[in-house]
């Protein structure tokens, strides 16, 4: 379901250090969406209705809670976009623009691994909320910055949560070992393995991935116009040749063009489109 | 069925007639697909017409990625005119499109003349279209690679070769800003059987970061559009309306119903809107409606007494 939401803000809220935060909870009040309309790695397009044209681009979030009350993105301040709205009061009003894309695979039964780098924590609330046997999640989560700027304590319930604090040159590696042996673990027990991060850890996660033949969703962050397929900004290289007869490629990769990563994605197989 | 705010109807002339518009808002070229993405979010016979995404003989795979920077008041992009090529857009696409209602202008490109006549003479066909728009803004890969719309005699002969083949079709030639002197290019256009011309696609900008010391799109050079070229915009169309008899499309950092006076002010028919898209797919339909809101406030009777009344 495609639709344009005007939310009011209900807040903004800093997370860890109160004073110079740069990452924020945007609680918004519910856009309607019944559990039906969303699914979790699916993405809003954000714009406050008093963004004049000095910022003519909405921003891409990934959705991160849902309930009856609330819309909860987190996000991270990166530039100018991001910095306006983190000083979002109550009461604003924002414009949604979503859900759009796709979204990760979902299967109660099967031991399922996530794995994020940074924000990419997002997505996994809403996956881990949604569940139906939480037990059987495991989610292995990389940081730089303080655990306390990410809601990672709003997780529960998963069968395995594990956090690497990036403090140190080496740290990086002790992370990658973790995930490269949780990877093959899975891969043993026919898991699905979903992975949301930076493009370098997406590419060490494939790799990985292809070293034991596991099945990896990833989610791809590229910039973004429309958010509904139609400028052709954030596409990507599809492989016309793959995939299965358990999930065949969509028809539009086999048209030998890139393909937008906001109506085709943003959550891709691994081994169906080009990260490099 | 609601018909919109009659006083907004246009009907600009042109060789063969007029061609008829619900009202003079239409969807600029790269920033409204091929139509049907922006079809959940409102009604396209509600637009004046909407203009396609590029279409070029073959298909085209674009540019290296970044394609889009944001700037103060802007959008650079290089997407390089990726699109699927004329015969998927003509199995696949304009098949989704409503029959009736609905104007759709095809915009198209191409390295050669001959591509060029091509094109046109495969799209004068279709009777789902309503106009074709050529995008001069390419390279002239016979002439060394100069943009045909940076050249007054290659302007011409792109716009005479593509008339020779566009049947019932009115020809509308899109010009390019980045040019020394924009009335002479309108009038080889012109003089060489052009029946409206549109102005301007975006302008050749660049964005870099300190930091990684790179641009910002992977090509390095793109194309500038959005409020901040609106100013350019306007003295091109102003500068173009005077310079030909053949009537004007204004493009152009449009936003809002007062920026829409603005290009009518100048002397535009009709304008597009391109950027404005993404800040909301829903957007531009709103735009007639507020148009005419807009115009009662002001006094502005019609848009035929206001159009080119600038007081100098
Ligand atoms: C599908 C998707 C989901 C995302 N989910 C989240 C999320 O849940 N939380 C979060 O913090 N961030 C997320 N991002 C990244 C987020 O969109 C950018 O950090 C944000 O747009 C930066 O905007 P800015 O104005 O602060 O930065 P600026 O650099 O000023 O932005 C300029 C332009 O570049 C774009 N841009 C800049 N950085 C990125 C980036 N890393 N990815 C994509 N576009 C970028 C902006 O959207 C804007 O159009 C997501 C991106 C995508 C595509
Ligand atoms: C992402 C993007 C893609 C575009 N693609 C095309 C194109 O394929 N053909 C064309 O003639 N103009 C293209 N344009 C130019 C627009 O149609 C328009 O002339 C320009 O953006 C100025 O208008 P605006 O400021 O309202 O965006 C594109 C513009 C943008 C932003």
């Amino acid at each position: 379901m495609l639709t344009i939401t005007d939310c009011s803000v209900l807040k903004a809220a800093p997370l860890g250090d109160r004073q110079a935060s740069k990452f924020f909870l945007l609680r918004l009040n519910a856009p309607g969406w019944t559990a039906e309309e969303w699914r979790p790695g699916q993405f809003v397009m954000v714009r406050p209705v008093a963004w004049e044209s000095d910022l003519p681009l909405p921003r891409p979030f990934s959705i991160c809670e849902v309930n009856k009350e609330e819309l909860g993105l987190f996000f991270q301040v990166m530039g100018k976009g991001t910095a306006r709205l983190g000083t979002l009061r109550a009461g604003d009003t924002v414009r949604v623009l979503g859900p759009l894309g796709n979204f990760f695979a979902m299967e109660a039964d099967r031991p399922t691994l996530m794995l994020a780098g940074g924000m990419g924590l997002a997505p996994f609330l809403g996956y881990a909320h949604r569940h139906p046997k939480p037990q059987n999640l495991s989610l292995l989560f990389g940081h730089r910055p303080a655990l306390d700027s990410y809601p990672f304590e709003r997780l529960r319930g998963l069968g395995l949560l594990k956090n690497y604090h990036e403090q140190k040159p080496g740290d990086l590696r002790i992370f990658l070992q973790a995930v490269d042996e949780s990877i093959q673990d899975n891969a043993r027990r026919n898991g699905l393995i979903l992975a949301c991060g930076p493009m370098p850890f997406l590419r060490a996660v494939r790799d990985m991935g292809k070293k034991y033949g596991a099945s990896i969703q990833i989610s791809m962050e590229n910039r973004m116009a429309c958010g509904i397929g139609a400028c052709q900004a954030c596409v990507v290289k599809p492989f016309v040749e793959g995939g299965s007869a358990d999930r065949p490629l969509p028809p539009v990769f086999r048209q030998g063009l890139p393909v937008p990563v906001c109506t085709c994605g943003p959550v891709f197989w691994a081994d169906t489109v080009d990260l490099d | 069925m609601d018909s919109g705010p009659d006083k907004l109807a246009i009907a600009i002339p042109w060789a063969r007639g007029l061609l008829g518009l619900r009202n003079p808002v239409l969807a600029a070229s790269g920033t409204f697909g091929y139509g049907v993405e922006y079809m959940p979010y409102g009604d396209l016979a509600k637009l004046g017409a909407f203009v396609t995404k590029g279409i070029s003989l073959r298909p085209m795979p674009g540019n290296p990625l970044p394609r889009v920077a944001e700037t103060p008041c802007g959008l650079l992009n290089s997407i390089g005119l990726q699109n699927c090529g004329v015969e998927r857009f003509i199995s696949e696409y304009l098949p989704c499109l409503p029959d009736k209602g609905v104007k759709v202008i095809a915009n198209i490109y191409a390295h050669n003349l001959e591509e060029f006549a091509e094109l046109a003479g495969i799209l004068s066909a279709e009777t789902k279209l309503a106009a074709l728009e050529v995008n001069i803004s390419c390279p002239n890969v016979e002439a060394g690679g100069l943009l045909f719309g940076q050249d007054p005699q290659s302007a011409g002969q792109v716009t005479a070769a593509v008339k020779k083949r566009s049947g019932t079709l009115p020809v509308i030639v899109k010009l390019t800003p980045n040019v020394t002197d924009i009335s002479e290019i309108a009038k080889a256009c012109a003089d060489s059987g052009a029946d409206m011309i549109s102005c301007v696609n975006t302008l050749s900008a660049m964005a870099v970061d300190v930091r990684s010391r790179k641009p910002l799109l992977g090509k390095g050079i793109g194309g500038l559009s959005g409020a901040a070229i609106k100013p350019v915009a306007l003295r091109c169309v102003w500068q173009v309306a005077r310079a030909v008899s053949i009537p004007v499309i204004g493009i152009g950092g449009i936003n809002t119903a007062e920026d829409i006076l603005e290009f009518i002010l100048v002397g535009a028919w009709a304008v597009q809107v391109g950027t404005a898209n993404f800040s909301g797919p829903d957007m531009i339909f709103r735009l007639p409606t507020e148009l005419a809101s807009r115009m009662d406030e002001l006094g502005i009777a019609s848009l035929e007494s206001f159009r080119g009344s600038l007081q100098m």
